[in-house]
Formats: C-alpha cells, structure tokens, sequence
C-alpha cells in the first residue's frame, strides 16, 4: 500500500452536535404498516407474513421529482437511526442514543458524503432486528405472545422486498442509491440484482456476494452462545431473564472478527487492564478481555438474542450467486452503477471477495468502480475510514445524480 | 510536463469517436477518460494499480476497477472495447508483452504510448556522458526509476512484426510537437511515441 498506515487507535472524534451545521439534527422514527392480512409479505422460506411494521427514519428533503432519495442499509447490530440526534430516545427506552448520533453521522448530513442537503436520505431497520421493525421480539397475533422462535427465517432478499414497500410507500419510484456496509452492503447488491429498476446506484462496502465459511463458523459459534444460555427457554424469555451471557459471548465473538490483527496490536496489544505485573488472577486481566466484555455487556443492553439469530441467519444464506447460474449470470440483470470498496486489513469480507462482484460486472461488460482501501481497522473499516471513503462516495453520488 | 498540455492526452481525445467504448489502463488520477466520458460520451473503464490514483480517479468521475495488471486481465472478455489505452506504462511493466497481448485482446483497437530510448538526445547523453540519461521523457535517476523495461521504438517494431500486428496508425513527438511518424527515419527524432495497433 502507498501509504503508511499510523492510525491504529479506534478515532476519537467529536461528534456534530444537534445544533453543528454538518449534523441532520434531532430526528424521529417513524413507523409504516407494510403488510396486513390482505397484503402479507411473502418470505422465501414460504410464509407470507402480517401485520409487518418498518420503522424508518429520513433527514434532507424529497425533490419535487422525487430523484434525490438514498437508501441507507443497516448491519448486523445497526437500526434506523443512522444519523442526528434521536429525540425520542426516552419514550421509546433507548438510552444508549442519549450520548451519540446515529451509527453512520459521520457520513449522513448536510456536506458529508450523503449531503442530507442534496439528498433525501431514508434508513430502515430490517425485518427480524429488534429497533421497531417486525421481530421475533413482537407479539404474534395468532397466538398472544411474543413470536421467540416462532417467527420466520427471513432472508437479505425478504428485507429488500420489504424495503421495496417502503420505497412505495414514500411515493419514489427509483433511488438515487442504496448504500450499505458489511451485510448492508450485501443488501446494497441484492438490491441491484432483483430489483435492477428501482435503483441508480448502488454503494457497496466491506461486503461481498457472501459470506465464507470462516464467517458461517463464526455466526455458528455465537447462536451455540445464546442458544445454550439456560436463561434462553426455547426462545420464550421475554417474561424472564434474557439470555445474557450468551449474547454476550455471541457479540464478543462478533467484535473479533470486525477487527483486525494490527488493530487489535495498536488499540491493546499485551498490556494488563491494571498496573504492569500479572495478577495472578483468571478474570480480566489483559485490555483486550475488558474490552470485549465491556462490548459484550453494553451490546446486551440494547440488542435482542433472538434477532442476534434471525439476523446472522440471514447474513449466512444471502449468496448472490444463487444455487445454479452463478455471480457472473447474476449481475447480468444490473442496471445501477456500483462502486464497491473493500478494506485491505478486512478478514471478515476479505478484499478478493468483493473484487469477485466487480469482476462479475465486467465479464457482463458493465462499467464498476472496485477500491481496495489501505485501513488497519479491520472489518470495522466501513464505520471508521469515514475520511477515505466520503470523497468517493461524494463524487460517485454526485455522477449517478 | 504539465498534465494538462500532454500531447498523448490530446492525441487520443481527437482519434477515439464519440459514443465509443474505451478501456483506459493504468488510468493514473483518471483526467483523459474523464474527459472522453464527459466530453465524447464515451463508455469507460478504467484499471489502476495504486489505490490513491484509483480513489482520485473516482472522484474525476471514472469507473476504476483497482487491479495490478501485470497479474493478467482474464476478467475482460475478448473484443469487449473498441479502444484499450495504455499511456507510458509499458516500460515500466514486469510483463509487458503479456499486457499488449491482453489489449490486442481485450480492443477491437489499441493506443498505446512510450518514451523512445533511440531518442537522439537520451543516446547523446548516455554517449557523452556515460551516464543514464535523464530527460523531460524518463525524468528519473537510474535509482529512483519505476522504468525497468526501457526500449527503443526499434525494439518495438520487431516485436510487432514477429507477432502479426497491425500498425494502423503513428504518431511521434518531441520539442512539443507532433507529426505522423515516419519510420524509420524518425527513430532517432522521436522522443515519444504513440501507435494505434490492431490484431
């Protein structure tokens, strides 16, 4: 890589303030019934699901032609609060928005890479996570209770024919751009292969036509967590303890892989939590185990078990590929300009596996823009290169615009 | 030499058509295939190695596809362009030949641009001086140099001929000026050169 790579230490920066200039300010969630009785959604498992709900949240304003809007895909972890300052965080008992902006502020607002003065940006929470959108955690009308285990294996392909309603409802006919990372991006992709109409572009980042079998290991390995957590009860705790701890390991796990070896080195590397000797001790006794269980315990706080599965679930199944034809065939049916990036130190999304996408565009003689970013950040990249990935997302949304 | 004066650049914006389908490889910040894309309404793509040049080419409103193509370009099929362009790059190349190989390939026609090592001036000075020249052409100390393929059109020629490629067209230049070449008479007055070859 041309540059030498020095920042090793996750960024410390201050957040734009309600009332910054760059920042969309105090947002609301908003909710849409997208599917009842008469209009369920059908799922690819073969359920047609009702009542459906999507929160969603937009910052900037819908031209008069209603060209401008950008569609914002969350990750694993993500909801629909992708920027400014949640003003409901209170009724709706979200306190961990009390203190920061939404998951991508660095990227949405007014001239940031999504330039919330230019662009209608809209995100949605996806069918099966727990900030809104129709999950496991809902009652199921069919039977009083909460859905647990009940509820539908969903698919990438279900959330985007979904968030195709969404986009009906808001009367757009076509975005400008779907953009997301890491399994946002894969919904960026899924985009573009089924619904090639209805998008101009599509942004995608640290993500790929799927997962390998390191990751399928991995998702493997933190729904065993939770699944083996004696406070799980076959999915029905939410009258009781939830399945903390296994949450908890599940998303310790997770913060492995989103990292990468030289991150881990500059951010921990072998210093003790406390003082410079060894304790002696089994417990936290080295940074980087309080780290992840600082992240496991926070992560508890504001994320359901039961999504943690429905959402990994989905991560592992989406293959773009499909099960015959092939990538290559597959991208045949793109029609919107991609610009894939993917990060050199990403071991989750290796960079060969983005590249894979865009050589399936060329062999389809379609134009793409493929990057491989220098980042030590690891997969977590998407979220911290802010300042490599903004100038090129600005320039590309404002080629497609 | 200033980018914005360079001779090829405005040698191939006039030789490719409007409309057409242009490969630009080692695209550098991507100025010329902007240009074409914005001005000729070509169709372009780009390939370059170096991830700062792709990320500014990016934002001079090309598509790049990062790559180092001297790993092979397998992933454009045959006859997929009507002009693959590579601009003084082939010197510094580890597989230069493979490279030409997969343009002849991959264009219906190519463009491709390099310093002349016959130039009378770069042989003057390694004659006089004894020394590797440095001239507005190879502007670099031998140590410092990303060229280690250097040639001279001679070089060059022989290789087209033994591999039944068609010179459609030529193009020397040197004291900012160019002219159709005239080989080989000119392969001491040329201090670059730019040919449009077929396969």
């Amino acid at each position: 890589m041309t540059d030498p790579l020095n920042a090793v230490t996750e960024k410390e920066k201050g957040h734009d303030l309600p009332d910054s200039p760059r920042s969309v300010g105090w947002t609301r969630p908003e909710r849409a019934l997208l599917a009842d009785e008469d209009t369920p959604l059908p799922l690819d498992c073969g359920e047609n699901l009702y009542p459906v709900t999507v929160e969603f949240e937009t910052y900037g304003k819908l031209s008069a032609a209603k060209d401008n809007a950008v569609f914002i895909l969350h990750a694993l972890s993500g909801d629909a609060h992708a920027a400014g300052w949640d003003a409901e965080w209170e009724k709706h008992k979200r306190p961990w928005r009390k203190d920061r902006p939404g998951w991508w502020d660095e990227m949405i607002g007014p001239g940031k890479a999504f330039d919330a003065s230019r662009y209608f940006v809209v995100c949605a929470n996806l069918l099966g996570s727990c900030y809104g959108t129709t999950g496991p955690w809902e009652t199921n009308p069919r039977t009083g209770k909460p859905y647990g285990l009940d509820f539908p294996v969903v698919t990438v392909e279900d959330w985007v024919r979904l968030h195709v309603r969404l986009q009906d409802y808001l009367g757009i006919e076509k975005f400008l751009a779907v953009a997301g990372g890491s399994l946002g991006g894969q919904q960026a992709l899924a985009w573009a292969i089924n619904y090639p109409d209805r998008i101009r572009s599509a942004v995608i980042m640290a993500a790929s036509a799927r997962i390998g079998a390191q990751g399928l290991a991995f998702n493997a390995v933190g729904r065993e967590a939770i699944l083996s957590d004696p406070c799980f009860h076959e999915g029905q705790y939410y009258q009781h303890e939830p399945p903390r701890c296994g949450l908890e390991l599940a998303r310790m796990l997770g913060h492995i892989t989103y990292l990468s070896q030289r991150s881990m080195e500059g951010k921990f590397g072998r210093r003790f939590q406390n003082g410079t000797e060894p304790g002696y001790r089994l417990n936290k006794e080295f940074c980087v185990e309080s780290y992840l269980e600082h992240q496991g315990r926070s992560f508890v706080q504001r994320f359901d078990a039961n999504s943690y599965l429905y959402l990994t679930r989905a991560m592992d199944y989406y293959d773009a590929a499909g099960t015959g034809s092939g990538l290559e065939a597959a991208c045949s049916a793109i029609k919107a300009r991609l610009l894939l990036m993917s990060f050199s130190s990403d071991w989750l999304y290796p960079p060969e596996d983005t590249r894979e996408v865009a050589k399936a565009m060329l062999a389809n003689k379609k134009p793409v823009s493929y990057i491989e970013i220098p980042s030590d950040y690891g997969h977590d990249a998407f979220l911290l290169e802010a300042d490599q990935t903004s100038p090129l997302v600005a320039s590309f949304l404002g080629r497609c615009d | 030499m200033a980018n914005h004066e360079r001779w090829d650049h405005c040698l191939i914006y006039k030789l490719i058509e409007t409309g057409a389908s242009v490969l630009d490889l080692g695209c550098g910040s991507g100025e010329l295939l902007g240009r074409l894309v914005k001005q000729k309404q070509v169709c372009g793509q780009a390939v370059e190695a170096d991830p700062r040049r792709v990320a500014e080419a990016i934002c001079c409103g090309v598509d790049v596809y990062q790559k180092d193509m001297d790993r092979g370009l397998p992933e454009f099929k045959t006859g997929a362009f009507d002009y693959v362009i590579l601009e003084k790059t082939l010197q510094v190349l580890y597989q230069p030949m493979v490279v030409m190989e997969e343009m002849l390939r991959i264009g219906k026609s190519c463009i491709v641009t390099f310093p002349n090592f016959n130039y009378r001036e770069v042989v003057g000075t390694l004659t006089s001086t004894g020394r590797m020249p440095v001239t507005s052409s190879l502007p670099y100390q031998w140590y410092e140099t990303p060229n280690i393929h250097l040639f001279t059109i001679l070089d060059f020629l022989d290789w087209v001929d033994e591999h039944g490629i068609e010179i459609v067209d030529g193009y020397a230049w040197s004291n900012n000026r160019s002219w159709p070449v005239d080989l080989p008479a000119d392969s001491r007055e040329a201090e670059e050169l730019l040919f449009v070859l077929q396969k």
